[in-house]
């Protein structure tokens, strides 16, 4: 039967290894899949600012973008090829709430060069690599 | 308990549960959104709920693990908490940092990244709070006579959760990078780290309930801890498929994801083992429930449920959805949200010399709160299904499939007032127990004689 050092290696022994071989993935990730895949050469300063903006007003706390986020309202990777400038603009830029299908969202009343912002960010988004991510519906209806 | 500086624990304790209640609150806010009621909207709207919600969770688990902490290390270590004034300022001010942020958040001041919503320079003040609690217990640990796995284990769980936490806070332009490492400290906090604080906790309990040989337990504590960090390093993969990162990480992602739930079994195994195991009986039943209860549920929440998700090719159509709620749920409650409260159920009586040990309300708070859990863990998988099926397979608009699942979150509704009417028994059974004191150095010994 295993002994107790047995355990304490097996502990530290997997832990090191399966730790090496995940900064090495890492590193990989990000030394070689980040350029290809998300087109850093396109993070202007307004995407950056898009993406100040869409974390300072927790957008995620209802959104999620690469699925990431809370599930109150719609993915929004996709949104620019989805819904076009003028949608998101008009969202963004409402002074009373936003509230497809009755569903409110929060009236941010952004300026017009801060909804260009977040709408530079989406796009930015919409055009990174995901592996497929989101899915396209596939059931005919 | 043994030691006076033990009592700290209680407070931290008590803290934990008045923050989880108010972290129900902000679900209720939430669950009614989510049925079309959302009068609150303009005080507060659902961002401001959920990053509430979500923090007040993080904020109790850990309140919760540092007062197991505070009273686990002295008992391990054989030495009074080296400085107890400077664990009582470092809870007082851990609690103005929740606070402030909490504020904030009702004020749109955040920094809005999926649970490290807290603002920068509050992020701060964490770091310094953390600190200063890993060296109360670490100069305790120093000073102590004995070192032992137990406590090893625990306090490396603790080190790394806050060398963990700094990935967190670099600023990175691009949104992949950011969530690549946002990633290694949620992921590697709750399906590593975290874990190590738990198998501890676990294995402190198993010894002072089933009476099972020290030597025993620490050995297996090691196995667990040791398929919990082969599993759970690799196991981050599924969290960076569909972010902008290599495909490499659908394999190695989804292998090691599948072997997550060994761990939990493992751990589910060894506790009900010990328990068939031991031959002491302990008086304090409730805590033998909690403990094998968090053993079993951490396996089917985080362990099954989250294997029922993680495979790529399921993973690319119920990502982002509420399906991810249905595992969270059941998940950080079954293995954090119990073990926690099976830490304070058995130290209650031993830090304030009642015997209290097997009562209603005790029974009712166990049986209500898990009966309602569960329910709510249904109820949020039958809308996440339907919801990935109508919006992501047949790819009905966002909004129309919310109003086709409304129904479902009615029966969460309910379910999370059994789960609040549960959690409410065991806060009423926790002031039944009024506050540490002196008299109950030596109780549980005392207890155990009689």
């Amino acid at each position: 039967m295993l002994s107790k050092s047995q355990a304490r290696t097996f502990f530290l022994g997997g832990t090191i290894i399966t730790f090496a071989i995940f900064l090495g993935l890492s590193w990989n990730s990000l030394s070689n899949d980040v350029p290809k895949q998300t087109n850093p050469q396109n993070l202007n300063e307004q995407v950056v600012r898009g993406k100040h903006l869409w974390e300072s007003n927790n957008c995620m706390g209802c959104h999620t973008i690469f699925g990431e986020g809370a599930y109150y309202a719609p993915e929004l990777t996709k949104v620019f090829e989805r819904r076009g400038e003028g949608y998101i603009k008009a969202a963004l830029m409402a002074k009373t709430p936003w509230a497809p299908r009755g569903r409110k969202m929060v009236a941010y009343g952004f300026s017009d060069a801060e909804a260009a912002d977040l709408v530079e960010f989406f796009k930015w988004v919409g055009e990174v690599d995901l592996n497929g991510f989101p899915p396209k519906p596939d059931v005919s209806r | 308990m043994k030691y006076q500086s033990q009592k700290v624990a209680y407070w931290f304790f008590a803290a934990a549960i008045l923050l989880l209640s108010l972290q129900i609150v902000y679900g209720f806010i939430m669950g009614f959104a989510h049925m079309g009621y959302d009068g609150l909207h303009s005080v507060i709207p659902f961002n401001t709920a959920r990053a509430v919600h979500t923090n007040l969770l993080v904020v109790w688990i850990l309140l919760g693990f540092m007062g197991a902490a505070y009273y686990i290390i002295p008992e391990e270590a054989q030495q009074e908490l080296v400085s107890v004034k400077l664990a009582y300022i470092q809870l007082i001010s851990f609690l103005l940092v929740g606070v402030v942020a909490i504020i904030g958040y009702h004020l749109n001041y955040w920094e809005g990244r999926k649970f490290l919503e807290i603002p920068r320079p509050l992020d701060w003040l964490v770091v310094v709070n953390v600190l200063t609690f890993l060296g109360i217990i670490l100069a305790t640990l120093y000073k102590g006579k004995k070192r032992t796995t137990t406590s090893l284990v625990l306090v490396m769980g603790l080190v790394f959760a806050a060398l963990l936490y700094l990935p967190g806070m670099i600023w990175f332009d691009n949104q992949t990078m950011d969530s690549f490492f946002r990633w290694w400290v949620v992921h590697l906090w709750v399906e590593g780290v975290w874990e190590l604080i738990m198998g501890g906790i676990l294995a402190f309990l198993l010894i002072k309930l089933t009476g099972v040989d020290r030597e025993v337990i620490e050995k297996w504590l090691y196995v667990i801890v040791g398929l919990t960090f082969l599993s759970g390093i690799l196991g981050t993969g599924h969290h960076y498929y569909y972010i902008g990162v290599g495909k490499i990480w659908l394999i190695v992602g989804g292998i090691f994801s599948m072997l997550e739930p060994l761990a939990f079994l493992a751990m589910a195994l060894f506790a009900v083992g010990m328990y068939r195991k031991g031959e002491k009986k302990h008086p304090n039943k409730l805590a033998l429930y909690w403990t094998l209860g968090t053993a079993i549920l951490s396996f089917t929440g985080a362990g099954l449920l989250g294997m029922a998700h993680t495979l790529p090719q399921v993973n690319m159509y119920t990502h982002g959805t509420l399906v991810t709620a249905m595992h969270g749920h059941l998940a950080f409650w079954g293995a954090y949200g119990m073990i926690v409260f099976s830490f304070i159920t058995y130290a209650l009586p031993n830090l304030t010399g009642r015997k209290l040990y097997d009562t209603v309300n005790g029974q009712l708070a166990y049986w209500l709160s898990n009966i309602g859990m569960l329910g709510m863990t249904a109820a949020f998988g039958v809308a996440g299904v339907a919801q990935v099926y109508l919006e992501r397979k047949t790819g009905l608009e966002f909004g129309a499939v919310q109003q086709e699942i409304e129904v479902h979150f009615f029966v969460l509704v309910i379910n999370a007032t059994l789960f609040a009417t549960g959690i409410t028994m065991f806060i009423v059974e926790f002031f039944r127990f009024g506050k540490p004191n002196d008299e109950a150095l030596g109780f549980e010994e005392r207890m155990q004689k009689a």
